[in-house]
């Protein structure tokens, strides 16, 4: 039996290894096509399932079985069979449902993105952006909760906070003691520590890079800056402890925070230390190695000479070229 | 009379005591099926029989077995859904507190043929008298050598134990009872894997509703076949009915499947009728969970013919017209209740038990408790009545366990039906606060609602 399989997803199709999950097997095609996740990460074991965003549609089982399923599925938690067929973009009803979820993430979430340190890199403002409603349906009060420290480092603002379960898998796996969980049930679920216990862990700082909202937040960065005047620049240097390759985020000559490596799904691609993360924020502590590549859609781009490299779309057409004949012409003499 | 199998003896004295249990043909069943029969045999006697899970789903028990995997040197189990708490069914509360030893019996046979040696009986946390009657009831079966090691000399060894749980609705969805039998908070599971593949600690496992468990011993007592032929088409046998509501006498019922609904309402072997002369306006057929129906669809399916108690007869007609068995959780409502109000009790219901673990469900049956809560105390708005539709439809088919279907159906069906009542609580808020819309045209004998809704 072979280990590879083909599946079928909005008719490009893709080989990929048995027991890939839908989401990988698009991710690995790339492109619109991937579906959005905001709980799922790979690199956390158990991960996904809960957000419902990565819903599609089977339209065909397999190659042996070729009934459709039944329902939509989350793509993060369903594996590929051998000849799967699936929709994403190409189903109304998936775009539908999907909207419906984006929806009901919003209802309780504050929307204060305005004063939200993770605006900017929010994974919910571009999963709102590109699915969400103009106006709310949704009248009545939402759900707050007390601002918790978790340790002195960072900060837990739970009514921002969509339940994706990241960092309660992170603490659990990466930080060597478990000390993080939800409590209760239903809409009054919150994530918390035992009695506000701090995380005293070298990862714990993992948990702010991991959150896919601003519900945890770095207390050494909170209200220094926005996102998008910052600059970041990958940096490493010797750790003992982690990998210590870092993004560094610059405003002028200071470094305002420092982060993981994040790739283009918004996942770590090493988990760093508190050391790493909290106490170098000096220039000399790090070796500097290039400016970070930002997706040109993103906002943190706004303020980068990459952007003045003409878009895609430009570079293969000559109209546009022409259009934008004077903005090229500047650009060439940087 | 129809015919009893599960009460037969209920109202012997001391039925709940081994002596008596055994005197009245109790673990007849076990010596047949560990003296006779091997455990494929046992697993084929309840294939044959056409047992259905009574526990809502009503999937086949029999082949529900047939599926679980038979790795070598790893454990199976059989874990028993004793958390029984959708509003509106006690059947299984009823069933362990006057007959222990049906579920013992049954328990014992059913891990004999999958092949368990360790099996639990998952109750609900708030049943703790239920939980010592069924620790009394392990403990006698093991003083007479019926549990244990080497049962009845067979060379087979059952361990059975109780485990009270929290008393959360959502531990009864088989994942989450595995979760939380196992010690973690109960979020159902992530399906695939199915607890037949990755159950309980990651074993094989079989998770039956009591009343299946317990239906196993008359299979095995009469054979599969004879079972099959109670009942009509793929509904075989008895079905515990928990009877509530505006009826003369509420209660436990075991019926013959396929007893008209009317029959079961009216007659005085069963509900007796609609209690203090009041007219029937609705029936909620199988628990909470299931979609409301006015009282003329109740009684009859859309084409006029009377609607059964049986898998089949009771879904007839989707959900544009029908309902579903559920776990046999039958309320009836009179003409004085207000079905907005009840809509809303039961989402209340549902945003209360909500794990909160994928987005749907958490966000949606609170949304659509505080919509309903508006609609009820006059502070409703027209464009709500769709809203609500909205909202079920994005929180349906979108979850991860079926609480989010549940949650949706009763509401969108109700909306389906009784339009006329939201709009009405909408139009005089003020009237809505203090009477009630009343009966209608809900028990009207006309075809007329069904032609509209049938398209």
């Amino acid at each position: 039996m072979s280990d590879k399989v083909k599946v079928t997803i909005d008719g490009i199709t893709v080989e990929v290894a048995l027991g890939t999950s839908i989401l990988n097997a698009a991710r690995q095609i790339g492109g619109d096509i991937v579906p959005p996740a905001m709980c799922y990460y790979s690199k956390l074991e158990g991960s996904g399932g809960k957000c419902r965003t990565c819903i599609v549609k089977v339209s065909k089982g397999s190659e042996k079985d070729p009934r459709p399923m039944p329902k939509l599925v989350a793509s993060c938690r369903t594996t590929v069979m051998d000849g799967m067929e699936v929709q994403n973009i190409t189903s109304t009803e998936v775009i539908e449902a999907r909207s419906g979820v984006v929806e009901m993430l919003l209802i309780n979430h504050p929307l204060d993105c305005p004063v939200c340190d993770q605006a900017g890199e929010c994974d919910l403002q571009n999963l709102s952006y590109e699915h969400g409603l103009q106006k709310t349906r949704y009248e009545f009060e939402r759900r707050t909760f007390d601002r918790i420290d978790i340790g002195d480092k960072i900060q837990l603002h739970m009514n921002r906070c969509i339940l994706c379960y990241r960092c309660v898998f992170t603490a659990d796996q990466i930080t060597n003691k478990r000390v993080h969980g939800i409590l209760n049930r239903g809409d009054h679920s919150e994530i918390s520590t035992y009695i506000q216990t701090a995380v005293n862990n070298d990862f714990s700082g993992n948990v702010i890079d991991v959150c896919p909202v601003g519900a945890l937040t770095d207390k050494t960065f909170r209200f220094r800056n926005r996102v998008w005047f910052t600059k970041p620049i990958d940096a490493h240097r010797e750790c003992l402890t982690c990998s210590g390759k870092v993004t560094l985020w610059y405003k002028g000559d200071d470094v305002l925070r420092v982060t993981a490596r994040k790739d283009i799904y918004g996942e770590v691609e090493e988990f760093i230390c508190n050391t790493c993360r909290f106490d170098k924020k000096k220039t000399a502590d790090w070796v500097i190695e290039h400016p970070t590549h930002i997706s040109d859609a993103s906002v943190i781009a706004s303020n980068h000479y990459e952007t003045l490299k003409p878009l895609p779309v430009i570079q293969n057409n000559p109209q546009l070229q022409q259009a934008n004949k004077v903005e090229l012409e500047k650009t060439a003499k940087f | 009379m129809g015919r009893k199998l599960l009460l037969e003896h209920i109202h012997v004295p001391g039925i709940n005591t081994l002596e008596v249990y055994r005197q009245k043909g109790g673990y007849r069943a076990l010596e047949k099926a560990i003296k006779t029969l091997t455990p494929d045999e046992v697993v084929e006697e309840v294939k044959k029989s056409g047992l259905r899970g009574r526990g809502g789903a009503g999937f086949p028990t029999g082949m529900k077995w047939s599926f679980l995997a038979k790795p070598e040197r790893v454990a199976r189990y059989l874990v028993c859904n004793a958390d029984e708490s959708e509003p509106g069914t006690f059947k299984d509360r009823y069933l362990m507190t006057y007959i222990p030893h049906a579920l013992i019996e049954g328990m014992i046979v059913s891990s004999y043929a999958l092949g368990a040696n360790t099996s639990y009986i998952y109750v609900r946390g708030e049943m703790m008298p239920q939980i010592r009657i069924l620790e009394k009831a392990i403990a006698e079966a093991k003083n007479a050598g019926l549990l244990g090691k080497n049962i009845l000399g067979s060379g087979y060894d059952l361990e059975l134990y109780v485990q009270p749980g929290g008393g959360a609705y959502i531990c009864g969805e088989e994942t989450a009872l595995l979760e939380s039998l196992e010690g973690k908070r109960g979020n159902p599971r992530i399906k695939p894997p199915f607890p037949a593949i990755a159950g309980l600690y990651g074993c094989p496992t079989v998770v039956n509703n009591v009343e299946s468990i317990a239906a196993v011993v008359p299979i095995i007592n009469n054979g599969g076949e004879e079972y099959a032929k109670i009942g009509i088409g793929r509904s075989t046998g008895t079905k515990l009915i928990s009877a509530s509501g505006n009826i003369v006498k509420p209660g436990v019922y075991e019926i013959e499947l396929g007893l008209p609904v009317e029959e079961f309402i009216y007659s005085d072997e069963w509900c007796g009728g609609i209690a203090n002369g009041k007219q029937l306006k609705a029936t909620v057929a199988g628990g909470s969970s299931v979609p409301i129906l006015p009282a003329n669809l109740s009684l009859k399916l859309a084409n006029g013919d009377p609607r059964l108690m049986s898998y089949e007869s009771l879904s007839e007609g989707g959900f544009a017209t029908g309902s579903m068995m559920g776990s046999g959780g039958f309320i009836a409502f009179d003409e004085d209740q207000c079905i907005v109000r009840n809509t809303w009790n039961f989402a209340r219901f549902y945003h209360h038990e909500s794990c909160g673990q994928c987005s749907p469900c958490r966000e949606g049956t609170g949304w659509m408790e505080k919509v309903l809560h508006r609609l009820e105390y006059g502070h409703g708005k027209m464009s709500d009545i769709d809203l609500l539709v909205n909202v079920a439809k994005n929180i349906e088919g979108n979850t991860i366990c079926p609480l989010g279907d549940a949650a949706a159906w009763p509401v969108a069906s109700a909306i389906r039906h009784f339009r006329d009542e939201f709009e009405w609580h909408v139009k005089e808020p003020a009237k809505a606060l203090n009477i009630n819309y009343g009966l209608a045209n809900y028990a009207a004998p006309i075809a007329k609602a069904e032609v509209t809704i049938g398209n």
